[in-house]
């Protein structure tokens, strides 16, 4: 049998353990899909593979026990898929362009969890229009609130939401509760001072804890979104590490500047003889030092006066080699 | 006298209205609400009728215009006290027929004893009523069973129908503003429902003996005692004081009065560290009961006007409508106990 397998894997199909079987890889941009789509995944699956579908940790579809040669028909029924999605493609009805950077994972955000600070998925999306398709290996993700249930931190770059709380006094009727429970389940920025709660914007992580636990509306969401950008966690056989504090109270303009910026400090800097081409951020920017990294990334961006710039930047992690 | 005018004319007329007086309706805080993306319906002052939210029940009454949820009675320094300007303008309430059935509530708890609220009766006296007819009750709503869904003892009475407004004056001042307007004289009966979703029995035999059933039990568990359920409430009079010294001069300072809610921890805190009600089932066999029960006792009607708020605004989907529906089966326990 001869098949080109940098073709296939281009094409979004795995190469797997069973000589002569691929397995369909579908993603899903921002995690949240039309019901619909459901349908066709399980007719692929139980038309040509084995019946049985995993769900990718990188919020996909994986259908494993597709021969190669009904590979072309498995991309036709993918079309409408690819089509309601809006996944990238160069030639319809041929599945679409696997790529280096990843699924734009998003938890479920503010269009169902009553934490979620924004529509993690419609944003995740627009990241997505911005840097889709490409060949680098970015893994971007975003989550809801700092509970942080995408994992976003684990990632390139994590997209946490916050809101700035608005306070009315003249509806404070004194419960506590906003004070309990930022202390209960928060970061503890809130203090009675005069019956009334004060916000230490320095403590503040803008979770908006206090605006659900009023039962007065005396604490009320920000018109604006805000979020917090965190920095080149990974995991990985090297070194792996959690993402740390960039850029708190930042707006999503500047987010989409930042990520498109770092592409092109990566294509400057990357090891050319990464293997498969692929070399996760923080390994550059542990080569190329923090500075050089911070002068590409904030090339031409503008923060919100708001904006908190976290420096120095500092990455610890697990070490396997020491 | 009844009215139909134009949506141009109903706001010229708000207009006239608004020279010697403020006109406050629900309308809609876009954002305002807990969740992201979400709105709320509170009272605010508006100067068009397009913008008073009729097919949505607000969140919280028209109640925080009479008894706001903190209000500042006076400031004092070492040797003089200052009470804030009172408002000397009129106050026009848009509110529905239950709200204005919490009125009356409200007059007998703040104007009907031998000491009137000074500060209630301040806000109280400049008041004006504005009736929303209600085309269709809400889900929650049990207005019928609680006997509030007509009202008569309006100032005004306005519905929307078709591009226009119904409107039926019975303030003799304004009838010639209405004309004005381009107001065609037509009779008009305000809308009222007839028939409510959530239905309520409250039981003939109903006594405090019922305190004593295991139903307030499971409230121990469910409820989270955060006082939603107060704090929306049309009828709900508690409050605290508080007396507060300025940080940068504690030599003077102000004292407030502030909503309390008898659900929320501290409520019923007695010197010495008594807490009458530990547990959050006697807190709302308190509240149910004194909303059904003892309030009639010394008024001879209900507390409760079955606007259903409470059953929308509960975080923890307690229903008070259902646990009024379950007081039957409670005295029957109770009884069979006795027994």
């Amino acid at each position: 049998m001869d098949m080109n397998t940098a073709k296939l894997k281009k094409n979004a199909f795995r190469v797997t353990k069973e000589r002569g079987l691929a397995a369909s890889r579908i993603r899903v941009p921002g995690g949240h899909m039309d019901a619909r789509f459901l349908a066709i995944i399980q007719e692929i699956a139980e038309k040509y593979g084995n019946g049985t579908v995993h769900i990718t940790n990188r919020q996909g579809f994986e259908v494993p026990g597709i021969d190669f040669t009904d590979m072309p028909k498995v991309n036709e029924l993918l079309q409408s898929i690819i089509e309601g999605l809006e996944i990238n493609q160069e030639e319809m009805n041929c599945g679409y362009p696997a790529s280096g950077t990843r699924n734009i994972n998003a938890c479920i955000g503010a269009r169902v969890c009553p934490y979620g600070c924004y529509d993690t998925s419609a944003f995740a999306q627009r990241m997505e229009k911005a840097v889709f398709p490409n060949d680098l290996h970015f893994k971007i993700a975003f989550t809801g609130c700092h509970n942080d249930c995408a994992k976003v931190r684990m990632h390139d770059f994590g997209i946490i939401g916050m809101t700035l709380p608005q306070f009315d006094p003249n509806r404070c009727v004194s419960c506590g509760a906003c004070v309990k429970k930022c202390q209960t389940k928060s970061v503890g920025a809130l203090t009675l001072v005069n019956f009334r709660p004060e916000r230490n914007h320095k403590k503040c992580i803008g979770c908006g804890e206090c605006v659900l636990a009023c039962p007065d509306a005396a604490w009320m969401r920000s018109k604006e979104t805000y979020y917090r950008l965190t920095l080149l966690g990974r995991s990985g056989k090297k070194n792996p590490r959690m993402g740390v504090n960039f850029i708190k109270w930042c707006d999503e303009e500047s987010i989409i500047k930042i990520v498109c910026n770092t592409y092109e400090y990566v294509k400057e800097y990357i090891d050319p003889n990464a293997p498969g081409g692929k070399e996760h951020i923080g390994y550059i920017v542990d080569r190329t030092g923090v500075p050089e990294f911070l002068k590409w990334a904030l090339r031409d961006v503008t923060l919100p006066e708001i904006a908190e710039v976290s420096s120095p930047l500092y990455w610890n992690g697990i070490r396997y080699s020491e | 006298m009844g009215f139909e005018l134009s949506t141009g004319g109903v706001n010229a007329f708000l207009r006239e209205l608004a020279r010697t007086g403020r006109v406050v309706a629900p309308v809609r805080f876009e954002g305002g609400g807990a969740f992201t993306g979400t709105d709320c319906v509170r009272y605010a002052e508006v100067t068009d009728i397009e913008n008073v939210v009729f097919d949505e029940k607000s969140r919280f009454s028209f109640r925080e215009l009479l008894l706001p949820p903190s209000q500042t009675l006076f400031y004092f320094t070492e040797d003089s006290i200052t009470e804030p300007t009172p408002e000397t303008r009129d106050t026009i309430i848009f509110l529905r027929s239950c709200d204005l059935h919490a009125v009356k509530r409200l007059d007998e708890i703040c104007r009907g004893g031998a000491n009137p609220d000074y500060y209630y009766e301040q806000r109280r006296k400049n008041v004006k009523f504005v009736l929303m007819g209600c085309k269709k009750a809400f889900d929650s709503c049990f207005c019928v069973d609680m006997g509030t869904n007509i009202s008569d003892n309006y100032d005004l009475s306005i519905e929307p129908d078709g591009d226009g407004w119904h409107l039926d004056c019975k303030n003799a001042e304004w009838e010639p503003l209405l004309r004005a307007q381009g107001g065609t004289e037509t009779p008009v009966t305000p809308a009222h429902v007839t028939e409510t979703k959530t239905r309520v029995s409250i039981p003939d035999d109903l006594d405090f003996s019922v305190a004593k059933s295991k139903l307030w039990d499971e409230y121990d568990k469910r409820c989270i005692a955060c006082g939603r359920c107060n704090f929306s409430c049309p009828t709900c009079t508690c409050f605290s004081m508080q007396d507060l010294f300025y940080q940068d001069n504690p030599k003077t300072g102000e004292r407030r009065r502030v909503l309390a809610s008898c659900m929320v921890d501290g409520f019923s805190d007695m010197a010495g560290g008594v807490v009458y009600r530990k547990n959050h089932g006697a807190r709302m066999r308190y509240k149910v009961l004194h909303k059904v029960y003892d309030f009639k006792k010394r008024s001879g009607f209900h507390m409760c006007v079955g606007c259903g708020r409470c059953d929308d605004v509960c975080p923890e989907y307690i229903s008070f409508s259902h646990i009024v529906n379950r007081l039957g089966d409670a005295m029957k326990e109770v009884s069979e106990h006795a027994e």
